[in-house]
């Protein structure tokens, strides 16, 4: 294919901005309240795609990575220069086509999820605002331009979670999720300080060469990557500010498909991998990444057992696919990382629409009050079951690709990562299936006539689906791994059927297996009663139930008794008691004393401007008898 | 008469003719008080363009002799920090007089008094001359006392004296060092000073770190540095709106706008001596300032104390002494600005129409008041610090220059005050979600959103918050020769 003209790179941005512009500043005042809103971000979020996976294929052609010049945004003479410009490599170029595909099915999608809705205008315009900024993260050559956009996404993560801002609960866990990632931002922030201090400029590539040539090393490096993996741990929701992402389920689903499973959440994995060449130069830095993914998947999996609604199940799934991801980067593979990021990208976007499928259907995310959907729902509960079985990592599904080689790299580098994360594998089997079979097996419950979900629902679903199976193969003969830097290329038939011959591939294979088979037993067949299992092991299920008690420790003990009610109820009252109090005291000590004086505060505004000239003549008249 | 002289007298003329025409009718009080300060906005505009931003220094000067007796003279001219300071202020000004559009007790006094503030501020920043330099300082605690003791609210006259003696008590120490610094060179022109080295006169009356201090200290309750911060809560919130926007917005640019100019113009090695404390009472402002903000339960109060926050990253950016925390403590003067007046003229809408203004007893407005709610959303994100807004790319700059900065432990308090963003995105995302979320009350159901004057105004602010945080250049070009120059004091 013939290359794509360099500036038009700057138009896959480009277009979903106008989008937004589009809708606020015209269809707004003309009060346009139908699907036409949904046209425009289509349209521009479709073509936006079309650019991008024309510059993948270039890419994947020439290998080549490409910078494009921009315009200067802020410069100070010899002291600052912000050079705004694009980088174009094999990594840009995969975020790109993930997030201009995801959000385009998830923008049609919408059209039938949320039909009807009010505000599809305000909808539609976030939605184009955040494609805008997460591509401009992508693209960004610049650490406090990508910095920007990074806030942006949040921003418009923020305005989104909370679009059914009359619900309290969806108004607070807005607020939260803003508010949480930005403590990971004081983190990126005070790396991007750091390195401005040491190297004198944001470009990244100048950033990775200065420190290749030894000019940044040792502890700056270390504390400039803990900086900025703390941001990336709050955007990407790893453990311990995870908290913000299960909340922010209150927004409606395709947001929750788009932004916390597919696109924003691995912003976080995108930073870490952007900035690997700075991450390469600190063990330290490299271990806090994998530990913290390792906890962090275990972890998330543990709690996505005991939820019973099954967006958060999801949004736990999610957590824990993240903390696989970290591992990845912890162990030096920013390929498998981020392999295993576009892999996740569809089936978790699949997932979630099913959920968001069945809700539509049954107006309820409590898998409880579900059951039996199979049979009316056919295609939601097919493609369903598809994405369940990659995210279980289940051979030929996409999952087992990914999934198969960060077991790899953890099985040959460091076995107690190893033994986490097969665990937290067993795990996913588990948890998604025990949601398979109370969403779709036993019985419809009485006061429910599910139905299935129109074309312009099915129809995303399905070429996610598709995705869900296929995407793995993209690295059939190694290739999506060779593009990202690792070189192990062979045959397609070894990349698909030969990796069976490795006993690890069986291992995890039956690891997942028997999550299903586990689950199959407790909730489709119920040859086990899972509230006995609640009983028996009551400790462990009380702890996971309540999510460890971290919302609690962070709300009501951290943020209210000790900061919010302590500390500055603290300040406040030293401020009006002991600082204006004293001003006060010294006041009404005057005024006690000078009563006489009060003779001269009339309220007569002429007597006061008399004063003040007398006050100005004498002042003039001292100045001239002093000197 | 030159352009800066009919900017600053073109307003007191219309005072003068507000009050002196017998029996005129308020609607001609408007239009001459609209007209009054739309010009000099116009002029003011016309300045910037023309500003040579190559040559720098100090442009439009004008002089003329004044007291020969004392070498004092009417010395006005500005360099790229006062003109863009002056084109806030006339803006200010003009929106303040359509926010009290329909004000209807006392109308020409209010009118009157509200242009005479708007000259001695604009005075404040054109002055070249020190004595100069403080008449107009002192004069504007006249319009200001009547403005919140007249038409104010809730404790309105205690407030307003409480103001009158802090500043007073800031000023008394100001003129003792004028004078100091006049019985040491024999003059009040600010350009002839910074050709002096003070450091080389050894026979000054007070060792040069006491004139600094005795400045600072005047400068220090107008930011407000804490502990002198107490009076601004109560002014703001007891004062009329279009006051707080003059107050919040103009007039306390001049503590941070008179440390740019004197004190650290005048006095580079005190200042370096002394960049430690400074910064540890920047931190101080803007994480105490922060904290008792997210205490706050009335509205205009909230918004008030974020002020005492957000004036703490002018101080932090000014005392890092470089380029660059120079450049975001004036970018955050003007981004202050607008963005606080942004969100009082919101709140006095949202008070004016609900006739409530306790967090608690309001909530779910968003639903009755959708175009306010989105005003208020923007100021919010202003107020924040979101990329593409104004108060992004200033407290972005005050970061990285009080980082850079060769102070002690400027590290140290540059990541305390780092925290200031959570406290900035906990007070304001807690205000929203109080004031607009959740579900709307009957009570409110009647209630008006903005009409179309405010929606011109707020369109104002906005206007210009997203011009200088998408395309900073706008004033970063002006302001870069006057902030190189400080800076190279200290070496750059």
């Amino acid at each position: 294919m013939n290359s794509m003209p360099e500036m038009l790179t700057w138009i896959i941005p480009a277009l979903p901005l106008a989008a937004f512009l589009m809708l606020l500043l015209l269809m707004r005042p003309l009060k346009i309240k139908s699907n036409l809103n949904g046209y425009v971000s289509i349209a521009a979020t479709a073509m936006s795609f079309f650019f991008s996976t024309w510059l993948l294929v270039n890419i994947v052609q020439t290998a080549e990575t490409k910078f494009i010049p921009g315009f200067s945004w802020l410069s100070l003479e010899g002291a600052i220069d912000i050079q705004v410009g694009l980088i174009v490599d094999s990594l840009t170029a995969i975020m790109l086509v993930v997030v201009t595909l995801i959000s385009l099915l998830v923008q049609i999608y919408s059209l039938g999820y949320m039909h009807g809705s009010k505000s599809l205008n305000r909808y539609f315009a976030f939605i184009s605002l955040f494609t805008m900024a997460m591509l401009g993260l992508v693209m960004a050559d610049n650490l406090l331009i990508m910095f920007m956009f990074w806030e942006i996404v949040g921003l418009c993560s923020y305005q989104l979670i909370g679009f059914w801002f009359h619900r309290p609960p969806a108004a607070r866990a807005a607020r939260k999720a803003f508010f949480i990632t930005r403590i990971g931002d004081f983190g990126f922030l005070a790396a991007i300080l750091l390195i401005f201090n040491a190297t004198g400029t944001f470009n990244i590539s100048e950033v990775h060469s200065l420190a290749a040539s030894g000019v940044i090393a040792g502890t700056t490096i270390t504390w400039a990557c803990l900086g900025i993996f703390m941001g990336a741990m709050g955007k990407s929701a790893q453990f311990p500010l995870h908290t913000w992402l299960p909340d922010a389920m209150e927004g409606p689903t395709p947001v929750s498909a788009l932004i916390h499973a597919a696109t924003m959440v691995a912003a976080g994995v995108f930073l870490v991998g952007r900035m690997y060449p700075l991450f390469e130069h600190s063990e330290a830095a490299l271990t806090t990444v994998a530990v913290i993914g390792a906890i962090t998947a275990l972890f998330a999996g543990t709690i996505a057992l005991a939820m019973n609604d099954i967006k958060k199940v999801l949004a736990y799934s999610t957590i824990s696919q993240l903390g696989f991801m970290m591992i990845a980067l912890g162990l030096g593979s920013v390929a498998i990382a981020i392999f295993h990021l576009f892999t996740h990208a569809f089936f978790k976007a699949l997932l979630f629409m099913g959920a968001g499928s069945v809700n539509h259907s049954t107006g309820t995310f409590d898998m409880r009050k579900m059951g039996g959907l199979a049979r009316p729902m056919p295609w939601t509960c097919a493609t369903f079951v598809i994405g369940s079985l990659s995210l279980a990592g289940i051979w030929p599904m996409a999952g087992f690709f990914s999934k198969e080689e960060i077991l790899l790299s953890a099985f040959n580098n460091h076995p107690l990562l190893f033994v986490l994360a097969i665990i937290a594998a067993f795990l996913t089997a588990l948890y998604i299936f025990r949601a398979v079979f109370m969403t779709f097996g036993g019985q419809v419950q009485s006061r429910f006539k599910p139905h299935e979900s129109g074309k312009v629902m099915v129809i995303p679903m399905s070429l996610l689906a598709i995705l869900a199976i296929s995407a793995g193969y993209f690295n059939a003969t190694g290739g999506f791994l060779k593009l990202l830097g690792d070189d192990h290329t062979h045959s397609w038939i070894y990349g698909i059927f030969g990796v069976l011959g490795h006993p690890l591939a069986w291992a995890s294979l039956l690891i997942a297996g028997s999550g299903i088979f586990l689950a199959y037993a407790i909730y489709q067949r119920r040859w086990i009663s899972s509230r006995k299992i609640a009983r028996r092991f009551g400790f462990f299920y009380t702890i996971v139930f309540h999510k460890y008690w971290i919302d609690e420790l962070y709300e009501k003990y951290l943020g209210n008794k000790l900061l919010n009610s302590g500390l500055f109820n603290l300040f406040n009252k030293f401020d009006s008691k002991v600082v204006d109090g004293t001003v006060d005291d010294v006041a009404r000590l005057n005024l006690n004393s000078s009563k006489i004086l009060r003779l001269v505060q009339n309220g007569n505004l002429q007597t006061y401007a008399m004063a003040f000239m007398i006050g100005v003549a004498a002042l003039a008249l001292m100045v001239i008898l002093v000197n | 008469m030159g352009i800066l002289s009919i900017i600053i007298f073109l307003p007191v003329a219309g005072a003068i003719l507000i009050a002196l025409i017998p029996g005129l009718n308020a609607r001609l009080t408007r239009y001459i008080a609209m007209l009054s300060t739309i010009v000099p906005f116009s002029l003011s505009l016309y300045l910037f363009g023309k500003y040579d931003r190559v040559l720098g220094g100090f442009q439009f000067e004008e002089f003329a002799s004044w007291i020969p007796a004392i070498n004092a003279n009417y010395h006005i001219g500005v360099d790229g920090l006062s003109l863009t300071l002056i084109v806030l202020t006339t803006l200010l000004a003009f929106i303040s007089i359509l926010v009290s559009w329909k004000l209807n007790f006392r109308v020409r006094a209010f009118f009157a008094w509200l242009l005479v503030l708007q000259a001695s501020i604009i005075g404040v920043f054109a002055s070249l001359d020190l004595l100069l330099f403080f008449i107009f300082w002192e004069i504007e605690v006249i319009p200001m006392y009547f403005l919140i003791a007249t038409w104010g609210s809730g404790r309105k006259e205690y407030s307003a004296m409480k103001y009158v003696l802090y500043t007073l008590f800031g000023s008394a120490f100001m003129m003792a060092g004028i004078l100091a610094l006049y019985l040491t060179t024999g003059t009040f022109s600010i350009p002839e000073l910074y050709q002096t080295n003070l450091g080389e006169i050894a026979s000054g009356i007070l060792p040069l770190a006491a004139i600094f201090f005795l400045f600072i200290i005047g400068f220090a309750v107008k930011l407000p540095i804490f502990p002198l911060h107490t009076w601004l809560p109560d002014a703001h919130t007891d004062a009329p709106t279009a006051a707080s926007i003059m107050l919040a917005g103009a007039l306390i640019k001049m503590g941070g706008y008179g440390i740019f100019r004197v004190c650290l113009g005048l006095f580079p090695e005190s200042a370096q001596e002394f960049a430690p404390l400074f910064l540890a009472l920047a931190a101080v402002n803007i994480v105490y300032g922060g904290a008792i903000t997210l205490r706050q339960t009335d509205i205009k109060r909230l918004i008030a104390y974020s002020s005492v926050s957000h004036m703490g990253f002018v101080l932090l950016g000014l005392f890092a002494l470089n380029a660059v925390g120079l450049l975001g403590a004036s970018l955050q003067l003007i981004s202050h600005g607008l963005i606080t007046g942004l969100l009082f003229a919101t709140a006095g809408i949202l008070m004016h129409n609900t006739h409530e203004r306790h967090i608690r007893k309001l909530g779910g407005l968003a639903r009755q008041m959708p175009v306010l709610a989105g005003i208020f959303f923007i100021g919010s994100i202003g107020a924040m610090g979101v990329p593409g807004t104004s108060g992004f790319i200033a407290e972005i700059n005050v970061f990285l220059g009080a980082f850079s900065s060769k102070a002690d432990a400027a590290r140290v308090f540059t990541l305390i005050s780092l925290t200031g963003i959570l406290l900035a995105a906990a007070y304001m995302l807690t205000a929203l979600l109080k004031v607009f979320f959740g579900s709307p009350k009957e009570t409110f159901n009647h209630v008006h959103d903005v009409t179309r004057l405010e929606k011109l105004y707020c369109a104002i602010f906005i206007l210009g918050i997203f011009a200088i945080g998408l395309y900073p250049k706008i004033i970063t070009e002006i302001l870069q020769p006057a902030i190189i120059a400080l800076a190279s004091l200290w070496g750059g």
